[in-house]
């Protein structure tokens, strides 16, 4: 029985990876047709060093990341706290409201949000990126962190007032520091949705400026290299270890909360 | 120089259209230990959490010290507290718990490091400052608690269950270090327990409440042997109620007339340790008041026996009883119950 779970989880990891590994192995094959047998080259790694297109466009990706992420932690951790703590009208009706551009499709959200942003002048580029970017991510980071904000027990901030904290003095002394690791988990995933992020990125970048996927669907709409493989590899490689923190933080988190 | 260390005026309290307190009028003495006492639901932690500041009453005035803190926030009131899960910073050491309130009244350096390590001495954990909480045992960390709260020297010292968390042994540990930490350090002290036996042992002064009412006040031991109504009697330690008629010299029961100190009223009380257990044919000699009544139930328990008993009329009744000699009574043997009127407490019900 443990013998059939284990090949059944091995067999759904394959299922999850083997495309994915392929491809990475395929980066580092010398033939450009996808020849076997396998032979190791870097070349396809040292091409994309020269290849402005692509590093410009892995820069916008990189920037719009960053920017997506200090930006929807910030506001998403204020929307959290002030959903987790304080006590107004309301406040169930929008929490739960929320969670929908979850689930709406990127297409609809992408539509609407070129629609919206062409109507109020925004338009297109890396502006309206950024600002479709942090819309997607504030929803995941108010998850992230509401669930670290439960986790630190409301006693503490009223024990600190009772030493002589004011309110904003007791959530920045004891509240943060122990909802640190959600709030750190949250950016990371903030920063790994912005840079998968695909559709909305299409629909909003410029023909100038694009981010790494859309310049990599580019590209493959002319036709498949090994340098596309490298490239991918490279973002595969990235976001993996950004959520491969975000889950190591999150249980860290929970496992200071549960002291 | 004030005679109270702090003044509760006409405080008033509703949740949504439920009382939760109703016209507390309270004074704490300067340097008292006053137990705010009675069961889940009764008001009393609502009371401690408006004097700390943590809730706001709907009428009524708060003073603590000279000032009137009525509209004062927690921070500005200069109060210690200690919470009943102790609610130590997680992230902090020990030494660091301790300094948190000192930092925030500007105190650093030789005076902040000489006062922790006073503190510690006084609590008997002066090897654990640079350790974590939850390095802790429990009864550690209810210390820490309590010398985070008592080093700011606040002006009253606010205790919410502090115990309830310990196991029965610590318990009693911790009452006894407490007591001589408060008597130490002179503090004002208000301790909230549903413990009756805590806020006997504790306290100078014990506040009973019942659904948002102070319903008596007193020394434990005024209260422990004059209840004036039938719940502090209850609620504070076991007693037998008994019911009649008021008739000339006292209350008629059944057949018999029970004798009372101080003015008859229908419903009277008995410590159950108060009454002797005389089997048939002993003496009745001495005894103000007597009342038949048959074995039910015997509870042996080494030092001290417990008799339920029935009274003529079928009223439930306990006798406690110190194993000083003989043989215990037999289930279903019938006795006679003796006591004095100086024991017989009216109550109202």
């Amino acid at each position: 029985m443990k013998l059939l779970a284990r090949g059944f989880i091995l067999l759904v990891l394959i299922f999850l990876y083997l495309p994915i590994a392929v491809m990475a192995l395929m980066a580092f094959n010398a033939s450009p047709l996808y020849a076997l047998p396998f032979q190791f080259s870097t070349e396809w790694f040292e091409a994309l060093a020269t290849d402005d297109v692509l590093l410009t466009a892995a820069r916008n990706s990189a920037l719009i990341a960053v920017a997506t992420a200090v930006l929807a932690t910030l506001l998403g951790t204020a929307a959290a706290v002030a959903l987790h703590r304080a006590r107004f009208p309301g406040r169930d009706t929008l929490r739960v409201l929320l969670l929908p551009p979850i689930a709406i499709p990127w297409l609809i959200t992408g539509t609407a949000m070129l629609l919206f942003f062409f109507w109020t002048g925004i338009g297109r580029g890396l502006h309206a990126m950024l600002i479709g970017h942090v819309a997607l991510a504030i929803p995941y980071v108010v998850l992230v962190v509401n669930t670290g904000l439960s986790g630190v027990r409301r006693d503490l901030e009223e024990a600190a007032k009772s030493l002589g904290s004011t309110p904003l003095h007791a959530f920045f002394a004891v509240t943060l520091p122990l909802l640190l690791p959600s709030v750190i988990a949250a950016a990371l995933f903030a920063f790994a949705v912005s840079l998968d992020q695909f559709v909305i990125s299409y629909f909003l970048a410029t023909p100038g400026v694009v981010t790494l996927p859309v310049q990599i669907y580019a590209a493959i709409r002319k036709g498949f290299t090994p340098e596309i493989n490298a490239i991918s590899t490279i973002l595969l490689g990235v976001s993996m270890i950004v959520i491969l923190g975000f889950a190591w933080l999150s249980k860290a988190g929970g496992a200071l909360e549960r002291r | 120089m004030h005679l109270s260390a702090v003044d509760v005026t006409a405080v008033g309290k509703s949740y949504g259209g439920a009382r939760v307190l109703d016209n507390i009028h309270a004074q704490f003495r300067e340097g008292s230990f006053t137990s705010l006492l009675g069961p889940s639901g009764s008001g009393k932690t609502t009371l401690l959490r408006i004097i700390a500041g943590f809730v706001a009453p709907d009428t009524g005035r708060v003073r603590i010290g000279a000032q009137d803190v009525t509209t004062v926030p927690v921070h500005a009131r200069n109060i210690g507290m200690v919470f009943q899960s102790y609610a130590l910073f997680p992230h902090m050491t020990v030494a660091d718990n301790i300094a948190f309130g000192l930092h925030r009244r500007g105190i650093r350096g030789a005076e902040l490091q000489r006062r922790v390590a006073d503190v510690l001495a006084m609590v008997k954990l002066g090897d654990f400052a640079q350790r974590l909480p939850k390095q802790l045992s429990g009864g550690q960390q209810q210390r820490v608690a309590l010398a985070r709260a008592i080093v700011i020297n606040p002006t009253v010292l606010l205790l919410d269950e502090p115990l309830s968390a310990l196991d029965r042994r610590l318990r009693q540990e911790m009452q006894v270090e407490l007591r001589r930490i408060q008597r130490d350090s002179g503090l004002t002290t208000i301790f909230v327990t549903h413990d009756q036996e805590e806020a006997l042992t504790l306290s100078d002064h014990v506040a009973i409440l019942d659904r948002g009412r102070i319903v008596q006040e007193g020394a434990p031991i005024a209260i422990y042997e004059r209840p004036t109504s039938r719940f502090a009697a209850a609620f504070l330690g076991d007693a037998n109620f008994l019911s009649g008629r008021v008739v000339e010299g006292g209350l008629q029961v059944g057949t018999q007339t029970i004798r009372i100190s101080g003015t008859v009223t229908p419903t009277v009380a008995v410590r159950p340790e108060k009454m002797t257990l005389l089997p048939e044919g002993a003496s009745t000699d001495g005894f103000d008041n007597l009342l038949p009544a048959t074995v039910r139930q015997v509870v042996y328990a080494g030092a001290a026996t417990t008799y339920l008993l029935d009274g003529a009329d079928g009223t439930p009744l306990r006798v406690f009883a110190q194993n000083r000699e003989g043989t215990p009574a037999e289930p279903g043997s019938r006795v006679t119950l003796g006591w004095s009127a100086a024991h017989t407490i009216p109550v109202t019900d």
